[in-house]
């Protein structure tokens, strides 16, 4: 691995003060560390965020859940104030990756980092959740811009999201059985303003289904789903699965989901 | 070369001080700086777990944390989890079901198993192989792994009665 310097601030000023053009903000480094290790990512500088006292809080004040960009997956699916609030949330994180991963890789890093095959962006865009950074507030529905991209700027840091509660939500994946990665991820909440249905693993990055949203307004049942796909045309094609095996995979996920969300 | 960092943690029970250089990884530091070879490096890139160790008290991956990340935290290797005895149990049950071959996923399977019990005394099969799920054996099929924690679990269960 190339060689960098390494900064542990203790404060998101101080963090974002070191920001430089080929620095990277270090979180859990589960995604991070892989790529530096292939050689696909050389930061001159490293800037752990792990000694920012409050950074992975995670609270719940009647209406919201709000988890710190340092918060664990681990963290996440042992609370039980988000399991009791946002079940759907806890069990999410309980299934991303494996152990290991899960207590090192956090809420912050997974939102920054964008991977399409993520699991938190579902939940994020599914429950219509907001991105605090240091700097302002951004709807998940303008966070994810493409494969690995997002809205933040250079000198900006994620510090927490939080997440309306839904009145039920559930998240049902179709995942790589080695590397437990979402072939195919669906997020399906009901809310007061409506059903939300998030879909990751299947494009270049997290997108809602608006037929299956329109549908399920109507009756929120897992038939209303019959007969509705997401067109396979911008899906990803890999040796996991082809684009139309993964827009069948999305109808079927979208169903499980509404089933286990009482629908 | 960047600048050393001065790194100050505990492995094993015992204070350790040392100056890193930041890429050096905790599995690379507990073997190289520490000789504790316990730890093995297999794929070095997050996939086949043979290098977990715990991190105040939760399983990580040492190929894929840096040494400098681990300021002020408590380590335990598999040596330290044998000298306690704390693996004990589960490492004679694992030599009773012949539940390793050539033995180089073992140390992160014990550690895997431990946190497992830990937090879970009674897993079915299905838990168990799902938390070993980070834990990649190459020799036996992992049949006999989750036969010697099963057991291992359900003698501690007994023990408690």
């Amino acid at each position: 691995m190339y060689e960098f310097n390494y900064h542990r601030p203790g404060s998101v000023d101080e963090a974002v003060g070191l920001i430089s053009e080929d620095a990277k903000i270090l979180a859990g480094g589960q995604s991070l560390l892989p790529t530096m290790k292939l050689r696909l990512a050389q930061p001159s500088d490293m800037i752990d965020l792990a000694g920012i006292p409050g950074l992975s809080d995670i609270s719940v004040d009647g209406s919201t859940v709000t988890i710190g960009a340092t918060a664990t997956h681990a963290s996440v699916a042992a609370s039980s104030a988000v399991a009791g609030a946002i079940p759907a949330l806890a069990k999410l994180a309980s299934g991303i990756g494996d152990a290991q991963v899960r207590n090192m890789g956090t809420m912050g890093g997974s939102v920054a980092n964008a991977d399409p095959a993520a699991d938190y962006p579902a939940a994020l865009v599914g429950l219509g959740a907001t991105v605090h950074t240091n700097s302002r507030t951004v709807a998940a529905d303008d966070f994810f811009t493409g494969i690995f991209e997002t809205d933040l700027a250079e000198n900006e840091i994620v510090t927490k999201v939080s997440f309306p509660v839904p009145q039920a939500a559930a998240y049902v994946k179709f995942a790589n059985p080695a590397s437990r990665y979402a072939i195919v991820g669906v997020f399906v909440a009901k809310t007061a303003d409506g059903v939300r249905v998030a879909v990751t693993g299947a494009g270049g990055s997290v997108f809602r289904a608006s037929d299956m949203e329109a549908a399920l307004n109507g009756n929120f049942s897992a038939s209303s789903l019959d007969g509705i796909a997401v067109a396979s045309d911008d899906l990803n094609s890999d040796l996991h699965a082809s684009a139309d095996y993964r827009a069948h995979l999305v109808s079927v996920m979208a169903k499980r989901a509404v089933q286990a969300a009482g629908g | 070369m960047t600048a050393p960092i001065i790194v100050t943690l505990t492995v094993n029970g015992e204070p350790v001080n040392r100056a890193v250089e930041p890429r050096l990884t905790l599995a690379d530091f507990l073997r190289d700086e520490l000789g504790l070879k316990g730890t093995h490096v297999g794929c070095e890139h997050g996939v086949c777990g043979a290098c977990t160790v715990h991190l105040n008290g939760a399983t990580v991956r040492g190929c894929l944390t840096f040494a400098v990340q681990c300021e002020g935290a408590e380590v335990e290797t598999v040596e330290g989890g044998t000298d306690s005895g704390r693996l004990k149990d589960l490492q004679d049950e694992f030599v009773a079901r012949n539940a390793l071959q050539c033995g180089y996923c073992t140390p992160g399977m014990l550690l895997s198993a431990a946190e497992l019990l830990e937090q879970n005394p009674a897993p079915s099969r299905d838990e168990i192989r799902e938390h070993l799920s980070g834990n990649y054996c190459r020799c036996t099929g992992y049949q006999a792994i989750v036969d010697a924690i099963e057991t291992t679990a359900r003698k501690r269960v007994e023990l408690e009665r």
